[in-house]
């Protein structure tokens, strides 16, 4: 099992974990679920898009990060479980 | 032209997302000393992602880099040298990095066939870096010298105090050779964010020597340096009027003038303009 | 029913009509104080009191919230409610805090299904939000409560009224005894116009110092063991705020006052006793010292900064409706310059209350819109977190209502086109103050013309949301359930907003 994780619990921010997937499965947990949690989920789908990952487990705590803090934090998280493979 | 920079921790999106809320003329991105060696990578994928996100306005852009000697220091400047930014700041810099640092952003700024041109601000916080100032501060792309008096202290092996007097050479030294090539003199942080007093004096003898800014470690400190380093409505009205009176000799084609019974002469007309250009730019009056 | 601000208005109730409206229009019946006939007032325990009353279901029953969070009086009530198998009780205690969590039960049982309260939060307040409360919610304000119970509209059967140190006659105060809690300014109506006034004190003494509780209205006295924890009375004052935005907010809201020419001579000022209110006095504090300015008065709740601004010769006096801090207690206790308030003194909208001779008053706000109504009674999210307080009060009697708060806190921004719910009308409020700029009401075109050349970043309403919504996204709107479970009721006694149920939760 592959794991990396990248981000903090403090507010603005997010923790994102990822783990190798057999195919691509998102938890969000996040203080604004409601009236953010489809636009946190379309980040994360269009991010993976962009780097051509189709299958990944993908875990989310949100403390209420923007869009630009969401995918740096997947794109750093995915660059270090690509750094423990190698 | 600053008077004040704002030092903000690369890694900590809620304070990058409010670093234009507190009318710093600059503000400071710092990838180096506030970020952990285990999260430098993410403390650039994360400012990468901010800078597309936020623009901001009205603020110079400044990244302070991790040294060029360290593993990180040229994939930041690969990473963030770009449009979107103004200056990079460089730790720890001597003619050699300096020297290098520049090398390496032209050829950035090419590849990625930038609009504009990157600057630099060398940190002067060896003794070394003291000794080289001057030809650190003339490289081209060099429009600024920081004092960093903490590490500084350290490398020479003494207790910094208040009153500064162990680093009133190296002060000195910075400004001489900023002066001498017209570019910016940056006076060291005042390391108490909650002595603002302490903070007014500090400023006020770092500007009685010849520095025209000061950086910030909080943002409490940016109202003060501001004040201080931004000229008096009385030195503007003083300014304007040897102005509106240089205008008047002129028409009258009088060679000499003065003002309030003093001579005025190239040199201090020169100050006067430079007054009025930084109270138009802080849009002081 | 829909209200002047387009709000839903329950079946049965006035609808708001404008913060004029019914102040200018409303005939203001005053029922006369009931002065006791009861001579020998002692009685042995609260168990004893439920007899002799007799307090049966059904009844109003009145607390104040001096003792605030270190509060035991509600509670031993509440034990004795319980124990009892009373049902369908009305309480209208002035706050509720998180020390009455065992309110909870009495409410999924049905024993207490109306609540009549000012301020409301804790677990108590999340319960009323899911839809445990049988019958309706009345979120008053600390003006309109006293207007209700005088006039006839608010009828309290029991007035319970924890009194630090009293005599075996009721005469009483809130400055002596180990429950000291300063000025006792919420009770006042209740000591006056209730049917039944019950003191309630683990101080029983001979002689009283001071006489803020006027023992002819005292019907019975019942010692206890303790009225509450000192320790959750007086914590009520935190510090001024380091958060740098917050600090920031602070120095422009000073800035903005100053500009606005209202630092000066005889001035009046109130604020609140959070982090930035604080820090908003410090700064105030300084100004006045620089320039010696001598002001009339401060009011409100009183905090340790605000009597040391009354000791530095800052004001001539404080005007005090309830103390936050050991400070405060004995600066009332000591220096005839701090006088106490009634609730009724201090915004009873039917009077000339203090509130109308305020000059400044900056208050928060969880949300505020384009309109500048600014809820602080619901979250985002339309939970209870609070009510009014005085905060409808103070905004329409000031002549200057300034708000402070951030733009956004963790993607969520307090801007909105349409808050949550209303607790004061935007006519009220003249400023906003955030740390992306400065809103001046459109309706204070003298305020807009004095600012014309100001160097502070003064901004629209609309700006200020369009910036909030390009860095956080645009929200997808709460659902909230149908079910009304309160109203927020106007200091004149009409209906502005109707708090609804959150959606979603059952438990």
């Amino acid at each position: 099992m592959r794991t990396a994780s990248c981000g903090t619990m403090e507010s603005n921010d997010c923790l994102i974990t990822v783990k190798t997937h057999n195919r691509l499965e998102i938890v969000i947990e996040s203080i604004v679920f409601e009236q953010f949690g489809d636009q946190i989920e379309a980040v994360i789908k269009q991010t993976l898009a962009l780097l051509n990952i189709k299958s990944l487990f993908v875990h989310v705590k949100d403390k209420g990060a923007l869009d630009y803090a969401i995918k740096a934090r997947l794109m750093t998280a995915i660059q270090r479980l690509e750094e423990n493979h190698a | 032209m600053r008077r004040s920079l704002l030092f903000i921790p690369a890694n900590t999106p809620a304070m990058m997302q409010n670093a234009d809320v507190f009318e710093a003329d600059a503000v400071i991105f710092d990838l180096e000393d506030a970020v952990q060696m285990t999260e430098k990578d993410a403390a650039v994928d994360l400012f990468t992602q901010f800078l597309n996100q936020f623009k901001l306005n009205n603020i110079e852009i400044v990244v302070r880099i991790n040294g060029l000697d360290t593993p990180f220091g040229e994939s930041d400047l690969n990473r963030i040298v770009s449009d979107q930014i103004d200056t990079i700041m460089l730790p720890k810099a001597t003619v050699q990095s300096t020297a290098l640092c520049e090398g390496l952003i032209r050829k950035i700024e090419k590849r990625k066939k930038m609009q504009k041109q990157i600057h630099i601000i060398p940190i002067i916080e060896r003794a070394v870096s003291v000794i080289e100032s001057y030809e650190i501060a003339s490289f081209e792309r060099v429009d600024g010298l920081l004092l960093g008096a903490e590490d500084l202290a350290t490398d020479l092996e003494v207790e910094r105090t208040e009153q500064g007097f162990e680093i009133l050479f190296a002060r000195s030294m910075v400004i001489m050779a900023a002066k001498a090539n017209g570019i910016d003199a940056i006076d060291t942080p005042y390391t108490s964010t909650t002595n603002l007093k302490g903070l007014e004096m500090d400023s006020v003898l770092a500007k009685s020597l010849g520095m025209n800014a000061k950086s910030c470690i909080h943002p409490n400190q940016i109202d003060t340096v501001n004040h201080v380093f931004s000229p008096s409505l009385d030195a503007i009205r003083h300014a304007k009027r040897i102005l509106e009176a240089e205008s008047e000799a002129t028409k009258s084609h009088l060679g000499a003038f003065s003002v309030d019974g003093k001579m005025i002469d190239k040199p201090i007309i020169e100050r006067a303009r430079k007054v009025i250009e930084k109270a138009k730019l802080w849009k002081i009056e | 029913m829909k209200n002047v601000l387009n709000r839903v208005v329950p079946e049965g109730f006035t609808p708001f009509q404008g913060a004029n409206a019914l102040i200018t229009s409303k005939q203001h019946k005053k029922l006369d104080p009931i002065v006791s006939t009861n001579t020998s007032k002692a009685v042995d325990s609260i168990s004893r009191l439920f007899d002799l009353i007799p307090i049966k279901d059904s009844m109003t029953l009145s607390f104040h919230h001096h003792l605030r969070n270190g509060d035991h009086v509600l509670n031993m009530v509440i034990a004795e409610i319980k124990k009892r198998g009373l049902k369908n009780m009305v309480l209208a205690p002035t706050a509720i805090f998180p020390v009455h969590e065992p309110l909870v039960e009495l409410i999924k049982n049905g024993q207490v299904t109306s609540i009549v309260t000012n301020y409301i939060n804790g677990p108590v307040a999340d319960t009323i939000s899911i839809g445990h409360l049988s019958d309706m919610l009345i979120m008053d304000t600390h003006g309109g409560r006293p207007r209700a119970i005088e006039s006839g509209e608010l009828i309290i059967d029991v007035a319970f009224i924890a009194t630090p140190t009293s005599d075996s006659m009721g005469n009483g105060n809130g400055i002596e005894g180990i429950s000291a809690c300063g000025t006792l300014g919420y009770t006042m109506s209740d000591l006056l116009y209730a049917k039944h006034r019950v003191v309630i004190t683990d101080h029983l003494v001979d002689h009283v110092k001071k006489v803020d509780i006027d023992g002819k209205y005292v019907d019975y006295v019942i010692q206890v063991d303790r009225i509450g924890d000192p320790s959750g009375i007086v914590s009520g004052t935190t510090k001024p705020t380091r958060d740098p935005i917050q600090l920031k907010i602070a120095r422009d809201t000073i800035k903005l006052i100053d500009e606005l020419g209202f630092i000066k001579n005889g001035m009046s000022f109130q604020t609140g006793a959070g982090g930035t209110s604080l820090a908003v006095a410090l700064d105030l504090k300084h100004k006045m010292m620089e320039r010696n300015i001598k002001g009339s008065f401060a009011s409100g709740g009183i905090t340790g900064f605000l009597v040391d601004m009354l000791e530095s010769h800052l004001f001539e006096n404080l005007y005090d409706v309830q103390c936050f801090d050991l400070d405060a207690v004995k600066s009332y206790q000591n220096n005839p310059k701090h006088i106490a308030m009634s609730a009724s003194t201090y915004g009873n909208p039917m009077d000339d209350p203090i509130v109308n001779k305020l000059d400044v008053v900056i208050l928060g706000a969880t949300e505020i819109d384009l309109d500048f109504n600014v809820n602080v009674t619901t979250d985002s999210s339309g939970y209870l977190i609070g009510g009014s307080g005085g905060h409808s009060d103070t905004a329409f009697g000031a002549k200057l209502t300034i708000i402070t708060t951030n733009l956004t806190k963790s993607r969520t921004s307090m801007v909105k086109d349409h808050v949550t719910t209303i607790t004061t009308p935007g006519e009220s409020v003249d400023c906003l103050v955030t740390e992306r700029g400065i809103v001046i009401n459109p309706r204070r075109t003298d305020l807009l013309q004095q600012l014309k050349h100001s160097k502070l970043n003064i901004v629209t309403m609309t700006d200020l949301y369009q910036k909030a919504i390009s860095m956080t996204g645009i929200p997808k709107p709460i659902k909230l359930s149908e079910r009304a479970v309160g109203v927020v009721r106007y200091r004149d006694g009409s209906i502005i907003d109707t708090i609804f149920q959150v959606g979603g939760k059952t438990s």
